[in-house]
């Protein structure tokens, strides 16, 4: 087949994780690159591995993991859910009880990883399946407002039971990321502290990025399993018209749960993490703000793709840090001469008295960096939505049909 | 009858029920105006408004600048009685919302006719986030007042405590739904109930079918920001703060308990969830040790999840006909 990679010959190599060389070749380029982030080596990205920027990365592939899961319910099967947000609560609040620590009136039974880990998941999913009934006998945009009622309720919950969570603007202590086999001292794989790997010093930042990818290339790949298999294509059979779907002989009741299950398990499992990384979460910061940014990393990546979900992760998370940084440069160069220092003062208000975009202090006239954020995050799904409903996965896709059929234009 | 503030209301028995229901009364007029411009949004154009906390936000900004900061219209008119000086200042507040609507209408809304009914829903919310940032850099931090006449007086009746804020909650509400009734039998209206039915087949008749999409939010808007108005003044609130557009989540249960697509359901609905809140809440105060903090707050959801369980389409909601 040299020379015509587009020709299949079978549905195995159609469906295939990687169907054609070059996929392969970027992947591992891609897979290299990534892991040797924390190193520093490729002069350009240098920065993205330093300590700081690591702990974004960290948050972007713990955000990517929840984002497959949603891309499950909404991108595959087609069930608009914003209670996203409950489930990753229900699964860190589990991972809490089995791998916190007892103290200060929340309990904790201090257990490993390996246990506290899939039992987030697996609780979520339960909980997934319970709510799923309720998920089939309303539609569409009603099941919106069910997953609502959802976040609240969760929230109440949450807020309320101080064993758990500690209480509202108060929290608990979360498990750390660190793999042992049982509650022995010195843990089998140091994650949550510096330390040598393959005798190479890393920082603690750099090992919880190592961890968190090698995460998310499982939950990668099983997403993109269920998505190329039976299951996948039943669930997009019950999206696109769930009566004919059902006529063809797919349970729709059935798979809407297990939908509703698989996203939550990643949820779950997402929700854990995400508390366990950044080791302080309160219960009250498991919103619809919450479950409206994985809506939006979907939609702003491309529904229904994994690499899309993904992408979008990294773009919600990354580009608020981008732009503090930015401003931050800007407002250190107010003072100077130049082009620069001109934008500078012209889209900063310093003062009371000049008219600026951005204020440089968190009250006070102008927009701080933070609602500046919340702008450009609100005008991005708006954009991407009218402009490019396929996401970044569109523009990717337009990019390289360019260079496909470079020099003609199609 | 005589008029007072009263600090503490301490009742019992029969009279704590009915305070119960008065409160709920007029909690319920507000959720009932939120639900009803929603609806009104939803029949004439498809388009589940996530933005409607937003716009009542707007309102309640707007109003509080109009009557304090601006004292607009009130500078012009000098020789007018406050409450009156307040009235067309939440009036001009309440068309600019409109006119805050419509322009969200034109520039968000209408590019994305003939899309899914899901990615105009999720622009709606890109919208909210940018009317929320805008209005809360505006207000600020802490609450600003919307300097209403009416402040915390309470009318005594007997037992009975009534402020005057939601004597006027109530009214301003029936006037409103006096006032929907009337368009929707006007000869817009009409149009408006076209364009609902069937969208093509009111075009091929005649019917300017984006204007009625700009009426329709425009209209949404302005009972949107007669809620934010209601749900931030005493006693409810202080004023306007960056928490004013989060009252739309506690009416949601009241669309879907009366229907997505019904006006009647809407204002039903409303009532329905704002007494339910109120007298479970008064009930379960003292179990907060069993039920938890703030279990009023969340009764609308539960109330919300049976009804979804006994009657999927809310009360009056027409059931989806679903066609392969």
């Amino acid at each position: 087949m040299r020379g015509r990679p587009l020709l299949f010959t079978s549905y195995e190599a159609d469906s295939a994780l990687l169907p054609s060389v070059s996929k392969k070749v970027a992947m591992t380029v891609l897979l290299l690159v990534a892991f040797t982030l924390p190193l520093q080596l490729i002069p350009g990205i240098k920065w993205l591995g330093s300590n700081p920027w690591l702990v974004v990365l960290g948050q972007a592939l713990i955000f990517a993991i929840s984002a497959l899961g949603l891309n499950i319910l909404t991108g595959l099967a087609g069930q608009v859910s914003l209670g996203h947000a409950f489930f990753m609560a229900t699964g860190a609040y589990t991972a809490a009880i089995l791998g916190g620590e007892t103290g200060r009136g929340v309990i904790g039974l201090g257990l490993p990883i390996w246990i506290w880990l899939p039992a987030a998941g697996i609780v979520a999913a339960l909980v997934g399946i319970l709510v799923a009934p309720t998920a089939v006998r309303v539609r569409g945009l009603y099941l919106a407002f069910v997953t609502i009622a959802l976040v609240f309720i969760g929230d109440h919950i949450f807020r309320n039971v101080r064993v758990v969570s500690g209480g509202p603007g108060v929290g608990r202590t979360w498990p750390a990321l660190e793999v042992r086999l049982w509650k022995e001292e010195e843990p089998m794989l140091a994650v949550s502290s510096d330390g040598t790997w393959f005798g190479i010093e890393f920082s603690r930042q750099a090992k919880q990025y190592i961890f968190l990818l090698a995460l998310l290339i499982v939950f990668a790949l099983f997403h993109k399993n269920i998505a190329r298999t039976r299951l996948g294509r039943a669930f997009a059979a019950v999206r696109d018209r769930d009566i004919a779907a059902e006529v063809m002989g797919v349970d729709e009741v059935r798979y809407k749960a297990l939908a509703f299950a698989l996203s939550s398990f990643f949820a779950g499992a997402a929700g854990a993490l995400l508390a366990s990384f950044f080791g302080s979460r309160t219960p009250e910061s498991w919103d619809l703000v919450l479950s409206v940014t994985f809506i939006a990393i979907i939609l702003i990546g491309g529904a229904g793709t994994t690499a899309g979900a993904i992408m979008g992760a990294f773009f919600v998370v990354m580009v608020p840090r981008l732009v503090e940084n930015f401003s931050r440069l800007l407002s250190d160069r107010t003072g100077d001469e130049g082009v620069l220092a001109s934008i500078a003062n012209f889209i900063l208000k310093t003062g009371t008295t000049d008219f600026g975009l951005i204020g440089t202090s968190v009250i006070g006239p102008g927009l701080s960096t933070f609602q500046l954020n919340l702008l450009l995050y609100g005008l991005l799904i708006v954009l991407f939505l009218i402009f490019e409903p396929l996401g970044l996965f569109g523009i990717w896709l337009r990019i390289r049909n360019y260079w496909k059929g470079w020099p003609f234009s199609y | 009858m005589t008029t007072s503030v009263v600090i503490a209301q301490i009742t019992t028995g029969f009279d704590k029920l009915l305070n119960a229901l008065i409160n709920g009364i007029a909690l319920g007029a507000v959720y009932a105006l939120l639900a009803l411009g929603f609806v009104l949004i939803f029949k004439a154009t498809q388009v589940i408004n996530f933005a409607h906390g937003g716009l009542a936000a707007v309102g309640a900004f707007l109003t509080a600048s109009f009557a304090t900061v601006l004292n607009f219209p009130g500078r012009f008119l000098p020789d007018m009685p406050s409450w009156a000086q307040w009235g067309l200042s939440a009036l001009f507040a309440v068309l600019a919302a409109g006119v805050v609507g419509l322009i969200v209408e034109r520039i968000f809304i209408r590019p994305m006719i003939g899309e899914p009914l899901f990615s105009v829903a999720i622009i709606t919310i890109g919208v909210d986030i940018i009317l929320r940032t805008i209005n809360d850099d505006f207000v600020g931090q802490g609450a600003r007042t919307l300097g209403d006449p009416w402040g915390i007086q309470v009318i005594d009746v007997g037992n009975l405590f009534i402020n005057q804020t939601q004597i006027a909650t109530v009214g301003a509400a029936l006037l409103c739904f006096g006032l929907v009734a009337w368009f929707l039998r006007s000869r817009l209206g009409v149009a408006m109930r076209a364009t609902a039915f069937d969208q093509e087949a009111a075009q091929a008749q005649g019917i300017n079918v984006g204007r009625v999409f700009s009426i329709a939010w425009a209209i949404g808007a302005a009972l949107a920001a007669v809620a934010g108005i209601f749900s931030s003044v005493a006693p409810r609130a202080a004023g306007v703060t960056n928490f004013t557009a989060f009252v739309v989540f506690r009416a949601f249960p009241a669309l879907i308990i009366g229907g997505l697509d019904s006006v009647l359901g809407a204002v039903v609905g409303g009532f329905l969830v704002g007494i339910g809140e109120v007298v479970i809440g008064t009930y379960t105060a003292g179990m907060a040790g069993t039920l938890g903090v703030g279990f009023g707050l969340i009764v609308p959801y539960l109330l919300m999840l049976v009804f979804l369980l006994i009657r999927p389409y809310g009360l009056f909601g027409t059931e989806e006909i679903r066609r392969v």
